[in-house]
């Protein structure tokens, strides 16, 4: 036993410990202080669960990281006015032209500023991933069922902080005032002028008068330095203290229950991994920053409404709603003397709504489908749950659909289609795409259920081809190692439907249906959910498996003296010493 | 000095001779015919040869034209109607040259076959055919010449004329071409399959001749329009933006966000999410000195 770090004593005076090294004094210094040893003690040694897809959400966080340090960089150049100013910088092809201070100086910082344009294009890299990390993060959440009790509003605070890094990028994308921004500011002003009754009024609150006014870079700004980041911010903590308050899910494993976390603690290991994905993340946004031209303003010009420019897209995150409205038909209604547009209203701000409005809801959808009320610690395969799986993917069909058709016109001459067909395709497909999606990835999923319980029960398919006495042919299988059936098998049985949950029945015995119409349309929703879905194999189905397995080798008894992978049989190796390849 | 007095005195004498009138008519006549000659455009070098140059080309255009533009460059049409989507070929008196030199040397025309838009292609004449072609084509009636170098080159502008040049000319472009040819000159879709080409690498005769003439889907820049000295400058401005070095770096095509929001999922998302599978496949190994008793 290891006695060199007990402290010294003789039974008549008290202990004294050891002087402490520096770090150690430094520590001590500030708890005696803070109360740090009570604090951390716990959190210290929080146990995190290791899988790759844990991590996309921290894609998320360090690349806000970057966005703060290099938009503080940015902020320090930048201004935010539409004040007229004539350029003098060093960029050749605009001196002398008049535009706004905003403009100037974004091409000051591209220019003049040493080191400014690589921070602009990291800032505007780190945002691109930085919206769609949270996306990947979010699939990951859905498709492992991560989502279920009791992480629902952590869900729900993930879709916020989503459609608010969405609006943070498009104020982003107006700032510096050039042509494309400019275009952008343009486009939200018409989306606004389209809500019926109060859109010229709401366009006029926000521009401090007709469009472009003088008001819209400065109340911009200060919405994308200050308000925008403060929620994010805000959001951000509250999603990672309840990450830390629920414990990480974890997949299910020998071990490994709804009732612990099993991994390896913050400090020091995800200290080191999580700290290392941070300089991973940095370095990859400064690499794009340095070798990829992003937005190159000092091409588009200064904003001028009398102008535009052919590929005029919104960043990536913003293209599915422009798709849409690059697709939608041009209905408009008159009436009464006003003019409601549809072709701008359904696809811009009906749409987007309608779209959020359900990812927020989709975990409380499946609450009360499912009727689930319980607590999941343990995550589900994405084929374990096939409708869920299905539904989301039918979605991200319409999604990419959509993000087709806000790049119609760039498809269109790199694929030397006609921008005419592609739409016409696309309104059909928005449709068409999603139902196609659900059905396909819905069979697929129950296919591979039902592959895993043939391995289950069968055992793995090794590639050996046996032959037997009598001429026939049979390929070996071999039991699964234990762990890996474990895995595979530890997953709930889905809910028996035999309908009592709707009906109820009376004094008489006959069923007296309660819920109404809401149950009745539940009960036929949970139907449809579970539809077909394989189950896992019954222990009575397993040791009958097992059994087969079992007679299955003592029928191969005579070549099990010869272990090998078969191609030791042709009568030219010696196979003594072979054995049987492992799983 | 006196002999050419004397001469001259000598002439004089015979300044009111029967013959005089007549001399002094001839030797104007052969002083303006000899400056003429020396002065006047290539082109117009000879009579004999602009003719010889109009039969070839003529001859040219029977074999590889004729058969949409029509036997006499009257144009054709289609026996469904005569509205504009049923022309086979546009009438080409009146085009002048340049169209002829735009369309041919870039190998526009002949078309291949008909459709939403001509493409560029490798020519299929020599220079000396498409000068025959467009000399044919100009005697159809009048239109725009085949423009000089000096018309659009810069070249012989003071530092400080240049400058104002590019300058003017990146707002000209900025405010009627970028609609359709897109910011730096990248291309843009036109509908039914038709599009605005790539402009970036274009030869400046090309461009000035196609603001001349609008080919295609593409408007026409007269010179009451956009005056021979902005043509000028536009071209100039897309000649500094090919000059300019690529300050941001690869450029990802000049499209615009399209491009740039792929290489964010590909690149970006796509290297980090192998960055999360290796940093996960990693796991720590834990050495621990045995301590001895």
């Amino acid at each position: 036993m290891d006695t060199t770090k007990v402290a010294k004593t003789n039974a008549t005076t008290a202990a004294t410990a050891q002087k402490p090294n520096r770090a150690g004094a430094v520590a001590g210094w500030a708890d005696e202080r803070l109360g740090l040893a009570t604090a951390m003690k716990k959190n210290l040694r929080k146990v995190f669960p290791d899988h790759w897809s844990f991590m996309l959400g921290e894609i998320a966080l360090w690349s806000f990281v970057v966005l703060l340090l290099t938009g503080v960089f940015l902020t320090l150049w930048f201004t935010p006015s539409m004040g007229e100013v004539q350029y003098n910088g060093s960029y050749d092809q605009l001196r002398g032209i008049h535009m706004s201070e905003a403009y100037a100086s974004s091409l000051r910082l591209s220019f003049d500023v040493r080191g400014g344009l690589l921070m602009r294009q990291m800032h505007h890299w780190a945002a691109m991933l930085f919206v769609a990390s949270m996306m990947v993060h979010l699939l990951r959440v859905w498709f492992t069922g991560a989502y279920r009790k009791p992480r629902e509003l952590n869900w729900v605070i993930g879709c916020l902080l989503l459609i608010l890094g969405t609006l943070e990028g498009f104020t982003g994308y107006s700032l510096p005032d050039d042509l494309l921004s400019g275009t952008g500011i343009r486009a939200a002003d018409g989306f606004v002028k389209a809500t019926p009754v109060v859109g010229t009024y709401m366009s006029f609150f926000m521009f401090g008068g007709e469009f472009p006014g003088e008001s819209i870079i400065p109340r911009l700004y200060i919405v994308h330095v200050l308000l925008i980041p403060g929620l994010l911010l805000a959001l951000i903590g509250a999603h990672m203290l309840l990450l830390v308050y629920h414990k990480h899910t974890q997949w299910p494993g020998p071990g490994r229950t709804e009732k612990n976390v099993v991994g390896f603690p913050m400090l020091p290991v995800y200290a080191a991994k999580a700290g290392g994905f941070f300089f991973i993340v940095f370095g990859v946004t400064a690499l794009m920053g340095a070798l990829l031209t992003i937005n190159p303003v000092w091409k588009y010009g200064p904003y001028d409404p009398s102008k535009v420019t052919a590929g005029s897209q919104p960043d990536w995150y913003m293209g599915w709603p422009d798709g849409a409205l690059r697709i939608m038909p041009g209905l408009e209604t008159h009436i009464w003397g006003i003019t409601i547009s549809w072709n701008v209203m359904l696809p811009i701000l009906i749409l987007p709504v309608v779209m959020f409005t359900i990812l927020l809801l989709l975990p409380f959808l499946d609450a009360w489908i499912t009727g689930d009320k319980r607590d999941h610690h343990l995550l589900e395969r994405p084929r374990n749950a096939p409708t869920r799986t299905a539904l989301m993917v039918a979605l991200m069909t319409m999604y990419g659909l959509f993000w087709i058709a806000g790049g119609n016109d760039i498809i269109a001459i790199k694929l030397h289609a006609s921008i005419n067909q592609i739409t016409y395709f696309l309104r059909v497909a928005v449709f068409v795409g999603p139902v196609i999606a659900f059905v396909v990835t819905r069979r697929w999923c129950i296919s591979l259920q039902r592959k895993d319980n043939d391995t289950l029960l069968h055992g793995y398919e090794t590639g050996i081809i046996m032959r037997s006495a009598e001429g026939g042919y049979t390929e070996r299988h071999l039991p699964l190692p234990a762990s890996r059936a474990y895995s595979m098998a530890a997953r709930d049985r889905d809910p028996v439907l035999d309908g009592h949950d709707v009906d109820e029945v009376d004094a008489n015995g006959i069923p007296a249906p309660t819920g109404g119409r809401l149950a009745a349309l539940r009960h036929r929703l949970r139907t449809v959910w579970y539809a077909d879905n394989v189950q896992k194999p019954t222990p009575a189905e397993l040791e009958e498996g097992h059994h087969h397995a079992e007679h299955e080798h003592e029928l191969q008894a005579p070549v099990e003296g010869h272990a090998a992978d078969g191609h030791q049989f042709d009568g030219h190796h010696l196979v003594e010493d072979e054995h049987l390849r492992s799983h | 000095m006196r002999l050419l007095n004397r001469s001259a005195g000598r002439l004089s004498r015979h300044r009111r001779g029967p013959l005089a009138g007549l001399a002094v008519v001839l030797l104007g006549l052969l002083l303006t015919g000899g400056l003429y000659t020396v002065f006047s455009p290539a082109q117009a070098g000879s009579a004999a040869s602009s003719e010889e140059q109009i039969a070839q080309g003529r001859q040219l255009f029977l074999v590889s034209c004729s058969f949409c533009h029509g036997q006499n460059g009257e144009g054709m049409r289609t026996q469904e109607g005569d509205g504009d989507q049923t022309q086979l070929g546009p009438s080409l008196v009146g085009v002048g040259a340049a169209a002829v030199d735009f369309q041919v040397s870039t190998g526009r025309m002949p078309m291949a076959r008909p459709g939403a838009q001509a493409p560029r292609k490798p020519e299929t004449f020599s220079e000396d055919e498409v000068a025959a072609l467009a000399a044919y084509v100009a005697s159809l009636g009048p239109g725009p010449a085949i423009p000089d170098e000096s018309d659009y080159s810069i070249d012989g502008l003071s530092d400080e004329e240049r400058q104002q040049a590019i300058t003017n000319g990146g707002q000209i472009f900025l405010t009627n071409c970028t609609a359709c040819h897109n910011f730096e000159g990248s291309g843009g879709a036109m509908p039914r399959g038709g599009y605005a080409p790539q402009i970036r690498g274009v030869e400046p005769r090309f461009i000035y001749e196609a603001l001349l003439t609008g080919p295609q889907n593409m408007p026409n820049f007269s010179n009451g329009n956009l005056s021979p000295d902005e043509k000028r400058d536009v071209i100039a401005y897309l000649g500094s933006l090919e000059d300019m070095p690529d300050y941001g770096g690869f450029g990802l095509g000049g499209l615009g966000p399209v491009p740039e929001g792929l290489a964010a999922w590909v690149l970006g998302i796509g290297s980090l999410v192998g960055a999360a599978v290796w940093i996960a496949a990693h796991t720590t190994r834990s050495t621990k000195k045995k301590v001895d008793a």
